[in-house]
């Protein structure tokens, strides 16, 4: 029993308490209730058998064991209207299910709040995740951690942030900044920007939860595209660090160790959101890595196709890093020289002047085309610039090569 | 619940014609929100050069010229507004005239029960 009331905390407990953030309109106070009821039926289950609808009792206990607070502590205005029964119709309840989780997502990623804000609020209160956890992945102080959340869920209460699902006339806008949150914490794991590890799987296995989650209660193109894009890079976790742990250029990936199912679930996702029409950015992205994917060596790729989306994410949006990439396929498909020029060109540009991947690229242009002065040259400035172990690692086995060759 | 809206932008920008203009849009925004029962109260500033600072230290006022800030941007005016939530207040805020030239600061009103309601 006591097994089965975990697996019902696992899969409920978050759900439970969008509900109860709904029903009692505090955070903490539905989080208290939340652990109170889960304590109840650890009891209670045990001794008079599961009940019929466990989601519902645990509701319904969270709110009786709130109320009894709330008169405890003779909070009077906050028991307003909370004494009577809510009462959803049966036939109504998924809907409200899933209403109470995306109100509880969109309230946690409101514009209205700072980034680092919006995830930290999204990764505890819609994940579960704890405080904890959530500062040890992102590498902070746990109290600062606290104190983060602490300021969001201030904002929430003081500012009159609505705990609702925008309506048509927001929503597009709205779901741009929940897909965002979704991304950052997906690219936190999948590139941690500082550290000694490249990878920080937890991260990565929540954000792709939440996509999971999301385009089962939003299914929108674009949700789908961003689920797409994360699920065909995580696809290549295996492959993109040696056994010595170096980074592995894409060139160099052992392609037949790329998980065939997460590419074959993403390319389904992104076929629809591409049909729909209704596509933005992320699924262009997700298509580039659907691209990969497919192919069987980095040479045998369809760059021109590659090329043209990156176009297309160009006139989405906009961006310098893009605009290196698809300099990076151009060279793919007409030559180093082809690619060089454009990097070049960029560069002089100065917004990638202190974007170590540009001259990473830049070096790789001039290793190929055989002017390893140059690229010596390069390569020294992206590792001077490179924060990451890993990718510090790659550049100077790169410079060492060349200075083999040179010796 | 109540909000706030304060407006800054850098006066210098402004032309006569533009300001004219922001009055007279500014105006019938208020009568809107009153039709709707969402306002309370609303008006602009005069130039920043006519503010006056006090300062109370160990029981003395010090009186300057000036604003409490010199900064790049101005408050030139303010809108009080009651509305269900902040998503409401900032579908107003981004109605402002103000908000195209410069920025409107969104702060919720801290709601006392023991304040008088003023005599007219």
């Amino acid at each position: 029993m006591l097994n089965q009331i975990a697996i019902i905390y696992h899969q409920e407990a978050r759900r439970v308490f969008a509900t109860l953030v709904r029903l009692l309109r505090d955070f903490d106070l539905a989080e208290d209730a939340l652990q109170e009821a889960f304590t109840a039926a650890m009891q209670q289950w045990p001794r008079d058998g599961l009940p019929h609808n466990p989601r519902a009792w645990l509701v319904s206990a969270a709110r009786f064991k709130a109320i009894d607070r709330l008169r405890r502590e003779a909070r009077l205005e906050s028991l307003e209207g909370l004494e009577e029964e809510p009462v959803a119709p049966p036939e109504k309840e998924q809907e409200t299910i899933v209403d109470d989780q995306l109100r509880l997502i969109f309230t946690c990623c409101h514009p209205a709040l700072a980034p680092e804000l919006q995830i930290a609020l999204t990764l505890r209160e819609v994940c579960g995740l704890t405080t904890e956890a959530i500062a040890t992945a992102f590498l902070v102080a746990p109290a600062t951690m606290a104190q983060r959340l602490v300021r969001g869920k201030a904002k929430i209460r003081h500012a009159g942030i609505p705990y609702e699902v925008p309506g048509p006339k927001r929503l597009s806008e709205r779901l741009q900044t929940v897909l965002t949150v979704i991304y950052l914490v997906f690219n936190e794991g999948y590139h941690a920007s500082s550290g000694d590890s490249i990878h920080r799987p937890d991260l990565v296995q929540e954000a792709i939860r939440l996509g999971r989650l999301l385009v089962e209660l939003l299914p929108e193109a674009e949700v789908k595209g961003l689920l797409a894009l994360m699920l065909l890079h995580h696809a290549r976790r295996a492959t993109r660090i040696s056994a010595e742990g170096d980074l592995l250029l894409l060139e160099d990936q052992d392609r037949t160790q790329w998980d065939q199912a997460l590419i074959c679930e993403g390319q389904t996702l992104l076929e629809s959101a591409l049909l729909s029409r209704q596509f933005g950015a992320f699924s262009v992205q997700a298509a580039i890595a659907a691209v990969h994917a497919e192919a069987p060596t980095a040479a045998a790729t369809d760059w021109t196709q590659i090329v043209a989306l990156y176009e297309v994410l160009l006139r989405l949006a906009p961006s310098p890093i893009v605009e290196l990439n698809r300099a990076v396929a151009v060279a793919m498909r007409e030559g180093p020289a082809a690619g060089l020029a454009l990097v070049d060109e960029l560069l002089n540009r100065g917004e990638l002047q202190h974007y170590h991947l540009a001259h990473a690229a830049k070096a790789d242009l001039h290793r190929r085309l055989d002017q390893q002065q140059a690229a010596r040259a390069c390569y020294l400035r992206a590792l001077e610039l490179a924060q990451q172990e890993v990718e510090k690692k790659f550049l100077r086995k790169r410079l060492d090569e060349i200075d083999i060759q040179r010796a | 619940m109540k909000y706030m809206m304060l407006i800054y932008s850098d006066e210098s920008i402004w032309t006569e014609d533009e300001r004219e203009k922001c009055m007279a849009e500014s105006v019938a925004l208020c009568h809107d929100l009153n039709a709707q029962g969402q306002y309370v109260s609303a008006s602009p500033l005069h130039y920043v050069n006519t503010a006056t600072s006090v300062r109370v230290r160990e029981g003395k006022a010090l009186v300057t010229d000036g604003p409490f800030a010199e900064t790049r941007e101005q408050l030139g005016g303010y809108y009080i507004v009651d509305v269900a939530n902040l998503d409401e207040a900032l579908e107003i805020a981004g109605r402002i005239p103000g908000a195209r030239m410069g920025t409107v600061e969104v702060r919720p009103i801290f709601e006392l029960d023991n304040l008088p309601i003023a005599a007219k």
